[in-house]
């Protein structure tokens, strides 16, 4: 799950923009409550998604996110004490102690659990839509090492995934039973301190280790900036919209919510409208394809 | 300004012996320099050295001078050298570091702080240079072998180095890969003047374009001389060390000298260069299959019609069908992609095919080309049992507490094949090995090809080694783009082209099928033609 220079409209405007809007999506993910509208969060974000050409990349992190979403809901259900609508009687059980499930507790651990899914998709489009070498050039400037350090981490994800595929597969190439667990795990864990020492040297035969910021020069010549385009106005104020009609949502509220003591998610046209205009403004700037 | 080294003596840490001794040199800009020497004699610790790791990055004990670009290393680390050294490794894989290739291009002059528009220009006479213009904006995730090692070999030719160092760059890459690169450090050293030292196992690949040749033995500089000086000194006092070119030379009586081109005009001088005979012809590999099906009572392994398609992207292999005699010796050579690997996880069971099938007469056993991953014990007794550590030669009291991790890269390799062979009653019907020889000297590979040719079974390797090949082999197949385009036996096919061929094929242009230098001076000096090895099926 790494990124792949593709072309669409998400990946045509620049790296603060296409982080700006994975950010706003991601932030609205965790303003709503609404099931409703949160539901519609998660929509827009498949939907951005498979407009930007990640969305198998996505359907795969799904298939990991869901079962996580399950587990939170089902753990918030045995562990929370709170509200008044008791769906089942357990009654005693080891370490829980007396357990009732209510209705609402079920409620809100199903409401975290696709927040979870929500921030989990997030995280995949920015990896796989978002051009990390931009991401590193834009927050240079903020610290350069930070930044550096952070990409390369990420980057070495798919060496040590292949590594570990390697690994399984010469291990499958054994005849006779198989090394214990622990001897697959220190042997792994040599594997990537040689990695990492290979590609710290390689990093520093590249004079990462006596990196400089640009130059006065760079701050002259290079500052003329590229004026925005339409993608980036496109995205950008997708972005505004998006968190703006999460905090709408969430504060004024067109979508209240809440869990305890007793269920409240009224279902009326002010959630429908506000999750149909999270979509519309999330999915629009998709729309705009010319000259891709 | 040149590269010197004045009495420069280095041990790593732990080390029980310096890995160099007393090494003076100088390196006059402009050369393009060949370091060569066996495993363990000190090459890549040279480079390291002049690139400044040594001792920084690694650490140890270190005595004496290296000045570059007139920086002294013991003061200046490589970070401070980078904008004067351009380093490239081995491996090219851990040396991108980028996600894209013009990114990667600009990552080394970006961190010397140069100006965008210099970042750019930079960048953009790389690509050119190396031919990469058009791979600038595909993601490096996505490139083959070569084309990250010439992504590598931009990146470190962006800054305009004065001294490049590159350790062993063709380890991993095709005969036509490698060559191109060699002939791309060849015009990076005539029209930038850059110096350039390269360490380097299969001499035949780049002595042709070297000034000089530096010899290392046991940490200590053995030989400097001209490449063809070199070849004189090394057939008197490290044979290991001759091209088979020269070896054909030497055994006809004239003096060697570097390079096929100069190779034919010295036998051309003599009138002893044959008239290009025409080689046995390669069968197709579906007409050998039918054959041998008819023929061989049990195959020890049978591809029928086997494809490997991918969900997006072309198919990896196409329709391959190859049956395999038990006892037969067999090489997979073809260009990086070509399907060579893809095809022994087949073998191995470690991929389903799309469509066709896969039947072996017993176990498959498949050694792949990072022997490391197979070792994951404490000691070396505990990876394999004894019958297996004697099959392969590590049966060593003293060499069975040691950590696999510790041993040579030779013996890591053995162990591992210790690994697959597994005890009798376990050995494989089939060994596939990939890329054994990846690194190894030519002494390693000599106890390969014997330690192999003992074995029982059948045995597939694939390589890029056609001197391997033509040691090892009775049978060669051909891959390009997942099909075979040529199936014979080794004389046949390794003598019969440009790329997958010895440097005496290509010295001989194919004539009498001669793939050695023993087979050349019998065909040269005997008048004869060579015994041609017949396919074992």
């Amino acid at each position: 799950m790494i990124y792949r220079r593709r072309t669409g409209p998400l990946q045509s405007a620049r790296a603060a923009i296409g982080c700006a809007y994975c950010l706003a999506l991601g932030a609205a993910a965790l303003i709503v409550s609404n099931p409703v509208v949160l539901g519609a969060v998660v929509v827009a974000i498949l939907g951005a998604g498979h407009a930007a050409g990640v969305g198998r990349e996505l359907r795969r992190a799904a298939t990991f996110a869901i079962p996580a979403m399950v587990a939170i809901a089902v753990i918030n259900a045995l562990v929370t004490r709170d509200g008044l609508t008791v769906i089942l009687r357990l009654g005693d059980l080891p370490l829980l102690g007396h357990t009732d499930v209510t209705l609402e507790a079920t409620a809100y651990g199903a409401i975290l659990g696709l927040r979870c899914v929500g921030l989990i998709l997030c995280g995949v489009l920015y990896t796989t839509a978002v051009d990390p070498d931009e991401v590193l050039r834009l927050f240079r400037r903020v610290s350069y090492r930070s930044a550096l350090t952070a990409t390369l981490a990420t980057r070495m994800v798919p060496i040590l995934i292949r590594d570990s595929r390697r690994l399984a597969d010469a291990q499958r190439c054994r005849p006779g039973p198989a090394p214990s667990r622990l001897a697959l795990m220190r042997a792994s864990t040599s594997g990537m301190l040689d990695r990492a020492l290979d590609v710290a040297a390689a990093l520093e035969v590249r004079g990462y280790g006596a990196a400089r910021r640009p130059g006065h020069r760079t701050r002259t010549l290079g500052a003329a900036r590229a004026p925005l385009s339409r993608h980036d106005l496109a995205f950008g104020t997708a972005a505004a919209a998006v968190v703006t009609i999460a905090a709408l949502a969430r504060w004024v509220p067109l979508a209240p919510f809440s869990a305890y003591p007793s269920l409240r998610a009224p279902a009326g046209a002010e959630p429908l409208a506000g999750a149909a205009a999270l979509l519309v403004c999330a999915l629009a700037p998709f729309l705009d394809r010319r000259g891709l | 300004m040149p590269v010197t080294l004045e009495r420069v003596t280095y041990t790593y840490p732990g080390a029980s012996a310096p890995a160099l001794r007393d090494v003076n040199l100088r390196i006059e800009p402009g050369e393009l320099v060949i370091v060569a020497g066996g495993s363990g004699s000190g090459k890549s610790t040279l480079l390291r050295a002049i690139s400044g790791l040594v001792p920084h990055f690694h650490g140890g004990t270190f005595a004496g001078t290296v000045t570059v670009a007139g920086l002294d290393t013991r003061t200046h680390g490589p970070g401070d050298l980078a904008a004067a050294v351009g380093t490239l490794f081995q491996d090219p894989e851990t040396q991108i570091v980028m996600g894209t290739v013009r990114a990667e291009l600009g990552f080394g002059l970006e961190n010397r702080g140069e100006p965008p528009e210099r970042v750019a220009r930079g960048v953009e006479e790389a690509a050119l240079a190396l031919g990469i213009a058009h791979l600038l904006d595909r993601s490096t995730a996505e490139l083959s072998g070569g084309e990250l090692q010439r992504t590598a070999l931009g990146a470190a030719l962006a800054g305009h180095p004065q001294v490049l160092v590159l350790d062993e760059p063709t380890s991993q890459l095709d005969p036509v890969a490698g060559d191109e690169l060699i002939g791309l450090l060849r015009r990076a050293n005539d029209d930038a003047d850059t110096t350039i030292v390269l360490a380097e196992h299969r001499l035949e690949r780049c002595l042709h374009a070297a000034d000089r040749v530096i010899a290392l033995g046991d940490g200590a500089i053995a030989c400097d001389a001209t490449p063809a000086e070199f070849l004189k000194w090394a057939g008197r006092a490290a044979p290991r060390l001759q091209t088979p070119g020269a070896q054909l030379l030497e055994g006809l009586g004239l003096a060697p000298v570097p390079g096929v081109k100069r190779a034919r005009a010295a036998l051309r001088s003599r009138n002893l260069l044959p008239d290009r005979a025409g080689a046995p012809e390669p069968t197709a590999g579906g007409r050998r299959s039918r054959r041998v099906r008819s023929s061989a009572p049990a195959p020890a392994l049978e591809l029928q019609g086997v494809w490997h398609e991918l969900r997006s992207g072309p198919s990896l292999l196409r329709g391959v069908s190859l049956t395999i005699a038990p006892g037969e010796r067999v090489a997979l050579m073809g260009r990086n992609g070509a399907g060579k690997s893809t095809l022994l996880r087949h073998a191995a069971g470690l991929m389903t095919p799309t469509r066709g099938r896969v039947r072996s007469a017993g176990r498959v056993g498949l050694l792949a080309q990072n022997p490391v991953d197979y070792l994951v014990h404490e000691h070396v007794a505990d990876e394999a049992p004894a019958s297996a550590l004697t099959a392969v030669g590590l049966d060593d009291p003293e060499l069975a507490q040691r950590h696999p991790r510790d041993l040579s890269g030779g013996e890591k390799q053995r162990l591992a094949l210790a690994v697959v062979l597994g005890d009798g009653s376990q050995r494989p019907a089939v060994l596939c090995l990939d890329e054994p020889t990846r690194g190894m000297d030519r002494e390693h590979r000599a106890r390969l090809v014997a330690l192999l040719g003992a074995l029982d079974g059948a045995v597939i390797v694939a390589t890029h080694d056609a001197e391997f090949a033509a040691a090892f082999a009775n049978r060669v197949v051909l891959l390009a783009d997942g099909a075979p385009i040529a199936d014979g036996t080794a004389a046949a096919v390794l003598s019969g082209g440009s790329y997958f061929v010895t440097e005496t094929a290509r010295i001989l242009g194919g004539a009498g099928a001669a793939l050695t230098p023993a087979d050349g001076v019998a065909l040269l000096a005997g008048g004869g033609r060579p015994a041609t090895p017949e396919v074992v099926v």
